[in-house]
């Protein structure tokens, strides 16, 4: 990442980001979707993590849980919870494909921890599939149970009748800028704080260069680990804000009215 | 000296783009300020506030993100 030039350090902190064939380390082209690229390898990863969690997990199936049946119970009932408190009881129909989205996106964002590794939620274009996803299979779904009537979500009865088109204006602005929101908010939060640790990372090797570097290298190491312990955090935040906006959008499609 | 002025001002509108995070900033600061006061008067009503809590924050990040996209827009697709 950082290589030595003739005056200082070239960097770019976007460079961890770049997607390329696992095996020729080459940029690939939009066509070659045939080849696995670092990013689909991490997916891969994360995907077998879940898969090992959950099957590992409920193999005994024992009446006092071990440790790995405890997290695998535990990520269970807290989305499940989630999805019966915010999309009501009518909600648990589609808790697994929920449940789905948010191990992916935490077991994605977790594992992009890792020193060296790729997160493949940095990208919206793995997002943008997810909120799409989201956004298509919702909107279907309030015009399959309430036909017509879901335009009624765009209609507040509630407010003044004068008000009611400019309302109904933002309103349908509001709703088809959902999966932009949705999408960019995750792969923004993952990929711009991965980018502040690569500058500080960048900083940290001044010391050899330079004679500030006593000063800038000490502060820029505490800086990654205070960033580090910030990244643990939003890692979990992100995945549950996607997860119960999920919930939000499934409520409006269940209860259109307002 | 390199590039033209068009790309000067795109940076620069992705530099000025970026002020709107202070907006989003102040908005999910306002809001978590005021759930901690609403939950310090009745803590027992706080645990189950803490979802709409998160939906509150999202929506006030969205705006945020709106000034972060464009600043994206302007670094790369103009």
């Amino acid at each position: 990442m950082a290589e030595e030039a003739g005056t200082g350090l070239v960097f770019h902190p976007m460079e961890p980001f770049k997607i390329h064939s696992l095996f020729s380390g080459e940029p690939i082209s939009w066509y070659e979707f045939f080849v696995p690229t670092n990013t689909t390898l991490w997916m891969a990863i994360g995907v077998l993590a879940i898969a090992l969690l959950m099957v590992v997990g409920t193999l005994r199936r024992a009446i006092v849980p071990g440790r790995v049946q405890s997290v695998a119970e535990l990520a269970y009932g807290f989305i499940h919870k989630m999805v019966e408190d915010v999309a009501g009881k009518d909600g648990l129909v589609y808790f697994p494909y929920i449940f789905t989205l948010f191990l992916f996106i935490v077991f994605s964002n977790f594992l992009g921890l890792i020193p060296g590794a790729f997160t493949p939620t940095s990208h919206i274009a793995v997002t943008a599939v997810m909120a799409m996803g989201v956004f298509v299979g919702v909107t279907a779904l309030g015009f399959m149970k309430h036909g017509s009537h879901f335009l009624g979500l765009f209609w507040v009865s509630a407010a003044p009748l004068a008000l009611r088109p400019i309302l109904a204006v933002i309103e349908v602005i509001s709703y088809f800028v959902r999966p932009v929101s949705h999408s960019i908010r995750l792969a923004g939060n993952m990929m711009a704080g991965h980018a502040v640790m690569e500058v500080f990372a960048a900083f940290a090797p001044l010391i050899l260069f330079s004679f500030v570097g006593v000063i800038v290298t000490p502060l820029s190491v505490l800086a990654i680990v205070a960033m580090y312990a910030l990244e643990i955090l939003v890692a979990f935040v992100q995945a549950y804000v996607f997860t119960i906006l999920t919930c939000v959008y499934l409520k409006d499609a269940l209860h259109p009215g307002h | 000296m390199e590039g033209d002025i068009v790309q000067m001002g795109a940076y620069i509108g992705a530099g000025l783009a970026c002020t709107g995070m202070g907006g989003a900033a102040v908005g999910v600061g306002h809001v978590v300020g005021n759930f901690i006061s609403g939950a310090l008067r009745n803590p027992s009503a706080a645990a189950s506030q803490t979802a709409t809590m998160f939906i509150g924050i999202a929506f006030a990040e969205a705006l945020g993100i709106f000034s972060f996209l464009v600043a994206l827009l302007l670094m790369f697709a103009v």
